[in-house]
């Protein structure tokens, strides 16, 4: 259950994509981070994520955590967009047997969840078929 | 640095302890050990736990639990990785007697898992992964281990026959092994038919929610031959970390904190993987004790399946894994089990392991990861 503040200062990421750039080696790393995994490096700018990949990896939830309850089954995929980056999120608009590692797919803004009794509502990035 | 013996060892029966707290469980199992040992005198403790905070609404665990064991006002530290919360306390205490600070500590693993309903429960295992990207797209620890199985499967070509026999062996052990939450033999067909909770894992894929709770003694080698036990030594120790989010690694399949930990504990051991005579690993999931075969450089990467059908890891095998049942059989109160672990090879180098026990074993190895491999804890014992 997110506070506001806890949901708004993540809003760069899961509205806008922003990720950071190593100016040192080039690493795109998402979400943006203050250390270069790879060089070390602290210099960091900020770029967009790519907004097309393909599956790398996918699993369909048929027990979900209590806000997802609603929802499922759901497809959730580990997806390696084109410039390198992987990322988690939901795959959508896809019947599950079409489902396969390597289909190309596209970032759509969705909704992610509701919080009852007029708590937020949670948008973000899902997966679609490009 | 001084050599480290384990002289006591303690475990109670795990399961759905409705009529036990957290405090009660952990108490019995730590007197068992204190028993075992013969020395009632200790110098500190160390508590694994993973989320008494979001199970059962307790924090301020280390110093609960020694006010209940009658130990005040010794020193009580409660470590947290995740699931390997346990192995994090065992090489706390290591460190300690080894150190010469402590002379001898007490090592215990507590979780209390079923006061919660099982949607609260995923919600509270799921805190070990990461809540801002994954844990927020509604990912779960059976889809993050999914989401590993179904890369292994396309990249090694793993069957799902393969994983269903790692539940089988398991649950042989497990069969053996009275303490053990469900000690019953299961069948591949029943794996394969059983619910499905995140594809392509089901739920006799799973390791169960469990309550319980396992605990240790450590003290000097010196110390330990004195007393009348068999001498059983913790010979290395390992502990390595690597990014919580299964995103943010190159490969999902390959588990480079389990290679980074057990590479320095077979290194301080002055061992190699074919010197090990049995090992318990943190099988929460079947793929992950595939996996975790590989890093521990026991099978070739990508061999784990296929070890798995050939019989390598079973009882009768060249190096039986999971005796004890395993996580899966055994059950999973996530911050005792990687004290658990102790418990067994600790059994097993004494030749106390009953219908399970392994001939001859001198050499054993514990394998405890937090999380889908963001912390593990590698430890080599050895009967002297």
């Amino acid at each position: 259950m997110p506070t506001p503040s806890r949901y708004w200062r993540e809003i760069p990421q899961r509205y806008k994509l922003e990720a950071g750039k190593c100016k040192n080696c080039g690493l795109v790393v998402f979400p943006p981070r203050l250390v270069c995994p790879r060089c070390k490096g602290r210099d960091f700018e900020k770029v967009k994520l790519a907004e097309t990949g393909k599956v790398y990896t996918f699993t369909i939830i048929r027990v979900p955590p209590q806000q997802f309850v609603d929802q499922a089954p759901y497809a959730v995929g580990i997806v390696e967009l084109d410039d390198g980056v992987k990322l988690t999120g939901q795959i959508v608009d896809f019947h599950f047997d079409d489902l396969k590692i390597g289909k190309r797919v596209r970032i759509e803004f969705r909704k992610i969840y509701e919080e009852g009794e007029a708590g937020i509502i949670c948008y973000g990035y899902k997966f679609v078929p490009e | 640095m001084r050599e480290v013996a384990v002289i006591g060892v303690g475990m109670t029966k795990w399961g759905e302890l409705w009529d036990k707290s957290l405090r009660t469980i952990f108490v019995e199992t730590a007197l068992l050990a204190l028993d075992d040992s013969g020395i009632d005198k200790i110098d500190s403790m160390y508590i694994g736990a993973m989320s008494s905070g979001v199970f059962v609404g307790q924090e301020h665990l280390a110093s609960l639990l020694a006010d209940y064991l009658g130990q005040t006002p010794l020193p009580a530290t409660r470590v947290e990785s995740a699931c390997a919360s346990g192995g994090l306390a065992l090489r706390m205490g290591f460190i300690e007697v080894a150190s010469g600070m402590s002379d001898v500590v007490l090592v215990g693993g507590v979780e209390k898992m079923t006061d919660l309903n099982g949607h609260e429960a995923t919600y509270a295992l799921g805190t070990a992964a990461d809540q801002e990207y994954e844990g927020y797209h509604g990912i779960t620890f059976p889809g993050l281990y999914a989401l590993i199985a179904r890369a292994h499967m396309e990249k090694y070509g793993t069957t799902r026959e393969q994983l269903a026999m790692v539940a089988v062996k398991n649950h042989f052990n497990g069969s053996k092994n009275p303490l053990a939450q469900f000690p019953y033999e299961i069948t591949v067909d029943s794996v394969l038919n059983s619910v499905m909770i995140a594809d392509p894992l089901r739920i006799l894929d799973c390791s169960p929610i469990t309550d319980g709770a396992a605990a240790a003694i450590l003290c000097p080698v010196e110390m330990a031959k004195k007393m009348k036990k068999p001498v059983v030594k913790i010979i290395g120790s390992g502990h390595a970390t690597d990014t919580i989010a299964l995103s943010s690694r190159k490969d999902v399949t390959w588990l480079e904190a389990t290679y980074q930990a057990a590479k320095k504990a077979y290194s301080m051991a002055n061992k190699e993987p074919k010197d090990i005579n049995l090992m318990e690993v943190h099988d929460c999931f079947t793929i992950a004790e595939i996996c975790v075969t590989e890093a521990l450089g026991v099978v070739e990467k990508g061999k784990g399946g296929e070890a798995v059908e050939l019989g390598k890891t079973s009882l009768e095998g060249k190096i039986p894994v999971n005796t004890s049942g395993g996580l899966k059989a055994k059950g999973h109160p996530v911050g005792a089990t990687g004290v658990a672990q102790v418990v067994e090879i600790v059994k097993q180098l004494r030749g106390e392991a009953g219908a399970r026990q392994v001939k001859g074993a001198r050499i054993g190895l514990t394998q405890n990861m937090g999380g889908s491999g963001g912390s593990t804890l590698v430890h080599i014992f050895e009967r002297e």
